[in-house]
């Protein structure tokens, strides 16, 4: 089966998105392009724009490989897209805010109590906590997949601390500074002002009774974390304070970060570092990248952790496929948005099913992430599908089963010309007292030919994506 | 508002970036005068590995002071936490940490002179290629010192950076001084020969002020003088003074800006006053060594107030 190609569909030419783009295209010289390519990288490299791969020697500072051809969405396809996700991320907050107090949609039966009361992802200090202003996913990044013209899916929802943002913003600033030209000629819409919206965002929803322009800082593990760029980038560009657990403490019950004036309070910390490691009084004892005590100012009101502890629970792979049930009982309408069909392996019916169809499907680890612990049923061999087989049984509510879905294709320049490669796309979605989507987003692309995994740990790349001011 | 941690990031970054210089001047001038002497230029490595304060680290490695063991001792040895490989990495370590507190230029000079040393540092230099390899370390410097004069706003992030600069420039003079200084005393009896104006010569090139010192002093090499310049003379960029005039400065505008005054402020004032009111003369006759040694450990004590007075840990 080909793929659904965004911008060269096989059926006719050239879709109408790309045509101002196209145009463009038509006029610039091999030679030019490839040079642009390779000043991309410089660039890249120049800024130390780069990440780190856990498990490899001298991995230390890789770059993610940046592509030139951007991906381009209509503003039509885009105000759907977004309708969509509005919903969905508004459910995911109701849905967080009612599994941590009155637990009415397991009362109602619509998932099943084991779900949430045995879940890793669960937390029971969490029960009863209301996060001020109510936002518990004050960042989150929903991953959508495309198929064909009409059909987009929800791949994901990353609740926890999504990541990739920045790579969105020097995408485009990257391809502004290669091909001025080019924006002269198509209209897109801005990304730029992410920062200041997250700021923005963020004040809104400071504790009660801080002041009007709350203190902020962006809580990182460190310069050894694999995203310390991008937190550095954030904290840089929404002129706030980067911080890490060494340089706070609780002081008179407000979070506080030690300055050359001493300690100063602070009223919202966008965290970058992962629930467990939050607090060592109440998870991980042996942390030292998070704030000891800083649960009880937590539930005390007295300061705003972005994202909320616990909503982990929202984006958990066993959660995610009853999403649809959760759109609808939170929001009385139908998901607008599709869930990929999941079978869950913990049911036995389903597991008999993933088991036969392995050479098929998608099957994932249901707390994995970044393409760690997958396998890919179609690109699999048999030797790999029979070790899967066994682990799958022996912990089968471990794994969640998808089918592999034929995502659509984006080209993007090789030496040879343009190639088709698979895409996906992560928007990033701000909730405060209202929901703003910037325009435009992550999209990754799997650089090797026929590959699915579009994971940047896993070889993939990303492109500047495109929302047509039209 | 700053964090303790940035300030000390900063501080560091640019005492380790002044120090990577520093390191390339030494050999320099080490290399220089194993050129223009035909014999023993064992002794002259020997006080480059001393003036680089790396004298107990270098013999735990090496029982010989030659220009190869040396050269590759100070410029990219990882196990000398302070050859030029070394400290570019530290910089640019803390640099990255500070990140946000950099100016895109800044950051990126230093991101791309890490880049382009360790390059040139892999492997083992050719000694026919040192005196480019110390031009193009000194060439990386001097663009982060660019982009971070040019474009840095002048406020406490400046001035903690320029504090890590002038405490780590001031130990270097003071150090490259102290190692020598009885070839500056009055009591040698071989002023005047071609050996002992070479040595001053070489006291003088490693600080970059030969040539300076030729201008105003018109080519006469009198070891007072060089003494008078290299510890007085205010405007002679790596001077004590000079670095104390830099550093107190800056301990003024933290003063006026936070509106306290803390136990650094008043030892910086002191050794700028010592300075300032001082003559050369007063100096001999107190003991060049004493003097220099004492300024060393106050230099040092200075250091650790800033730690402390400023929250770096």
């Amino acid at each position: 089966m080909t793929a659904f190609d965004e911008m060269l569909p096989q059926v006719d030419g050239l879709r109408k998105p790309y045509t101002g783009y196209d145009r463009w295209l038509q006029t610039q010289q091999a030679q030019r392009l490839q040079d642009k390519m390779r000043d991309a990288e410089r660039v890249f490299r120049k800024t130390g724009i780069t990440f780190a791969v856990y498990g490899e020697e001298d991995a230390a500072e890789r770059l993610i490989p940046f592509d030139i051809v951007p991906r381009i969405i209509s503003g039509a396809e885009w105000r759907r897209l977004t309708l969509g996700i509005e919903q969905r991320v508004q459910a995911i907050n109701a849905f967080l805010d009612d599994i941590y107090h009155r637990q009415e949609i397991l009362r109602a039966g619509r998932i099943p109590k084991d779900l949430i009361a045995r879940n890793a992802a669960f937390l029971p200090e969490m029960i009863g906590v209301r996060p001020p202003a109510g936002v518990y996913t004050h960042i989150i990044g929903i991953d959508v997949v495309r198929t064909s013209e009409d059909e987009f899916f929800v791949l994901e929802d990353n609740a926890r601390t999504p990541s990739g943002v920045s790579y969105m913003l020097e995408n485009r600033e990257t391809m502004m500074q290669l091909f001025p030209e080019l924006f002269q000629k198509v209209k897109v819409r801005p990304v730029e002002n992410y920062p200041q919206l997250l700021r923005q965002s963020l004040s809104a929803t400071r504790p009660e009774g801080s002041s009007s322009q709350p203190t902020i800082a962006v809580l990182t593990p460190g310069s050894y974390n694999s995203a310390y760029f991008e937190h550095a980038f954030l904290a840089d560009q929404m002129g706030v304070q980067l911080v890490e657990g060494q340089d706070l403490r609780v002081v008179d019950g407000h979070v506080a970060m030690r300055t050359t004036e001493g300690y100063k309070q602070i009223d919202i910390l966008y965290r970058r570092v992962d629930d467990a490691y939050l607090d060592p009084l109440t998870f991980k004892p042996d942390s030292a990248l998070g704030v000891a005590g800083i649960m009880d100012v937590y539930r005390a009101g007295n300061v705003t952790i972005a994202n909320a502890p616990g909503t982990g629970i929202a984006d958990d792979k066993a959660i995610y496929s009853y999403m649809p049930e959760i759109v609808e009982f939170y929001t009385g309408r139908k998901a607008l948005l599709k869930n990929v069909p999941t079978w869950r392996c913990s049911e036995a019916d389903s597991l008999k099913y993933v088991l036969e169809h392995l050479g098929e499907l998608v099957v994932k680890e249901v707390h994995g992430s970044g393409g760690y612990g997958m396998l890919v049923g179609p690109t699999s061999t048999k030797v790999e599908q029979d070790a899967f087989a066994a682990k799958l049984k022996s912990n089968p509510s471990n794994y969640i089963a998808q089918p592999t879905l034929s995502l659509s294709t984006c080209p993007i320049y090789t030496d040879a010309g343009l190639a088709p490669r698979h895409v996906d796309l992560r928007p990033f979605v701000l909730v405060s007292d209202r929901i703003q989507i910037v325009p435009g987003g992550l999209t990754r692309v799997a650089l090797k030919e026929g590959s699915l995994v579009v994971n940047s740990s896993q070889g993939g790349g990303t492109k500047d994506t495109w929302v047509l001011d039209d | 508002m700053l964090l303790g941690r940035t300030a000390n990031g900063l501080y560091w970054m640019n005492r380790y970036i002044e120090r990577a210089e520093n390191m390339a001047r030494l050999v320099d001038a080490g290399l220089r005068m194993a050129l223009t002497r035909s014999q023993s230029s064992a002794e002259e490595w020997a006080s480059v590995i001393v003036s680089a304060g790396a004298e107990n680290a270098y013999r735990e490695k090496y029982d010989q002071f030659e220009v190869g063991p040396v050269t590759d001792f100070l410029l990219r040895d990882p196990a000398n936490p302070s050859s030029v490989l070394s400290s570019i990495e530290n910089a640019r370590q803390n640099g990255r940490a500070v990140r946000t507190a950099l100016t895109r230029e800044t950051w990126e000079s230093i991101n791309e002179a890490w880049m382009s040393l360790k390059r040139m540092l892999a492997d083992p230099i050719d000694e026919r290629d040192l005196p480019s390899v110390l031009d193009a370390i000194k060439r990386e410097t001097a663009l982060i010192r660019g982009s971070f004069h040019g474009t840095m706003l002048r406020n406490e992030i400046f001035d903690f950076c320029q504090l890590g600069t002038f405490v780590e420039r001031a130990d270097n003079t003071a150090r490259i001084l102290d190692v020598k200084y009885y070839v500056l005393l009055p009591s040698i009896s071989w002023v005047g020969s071609t050996l002992d104006t070479s040595q001053w010569e070489s006291i003088l090139r490693s600080v970059a002020a030969h040539r300076s010192y030729r201008w105003l002093y018109e080519g006469d090499y009198k070891p007072r003088q060089i003494a008078d310049y290299l510890i007085l003379n205010g405007r002679m960029p790596r001077s004590l003074a000079f670095c104390y005039r830099y550093l107190t400065e800056s301990l003024r505008f933290l003063s006026q800006d936070y509106g306290v005054r803390h136990a650094c402020h008043a030892t910086a004032e002191t050794t700028y006053a010592k300075l300032s009111n001082s003559t050369i003369k007063d100096i001999f006759d107190a003991g060049l060594h004493e003097f220099l040694s004492d300024f060393i450990r106050d230099n040092n004590q200075l250091s650790d107030q800033l730690a402390s007075d400023f929250q770096f840990y």
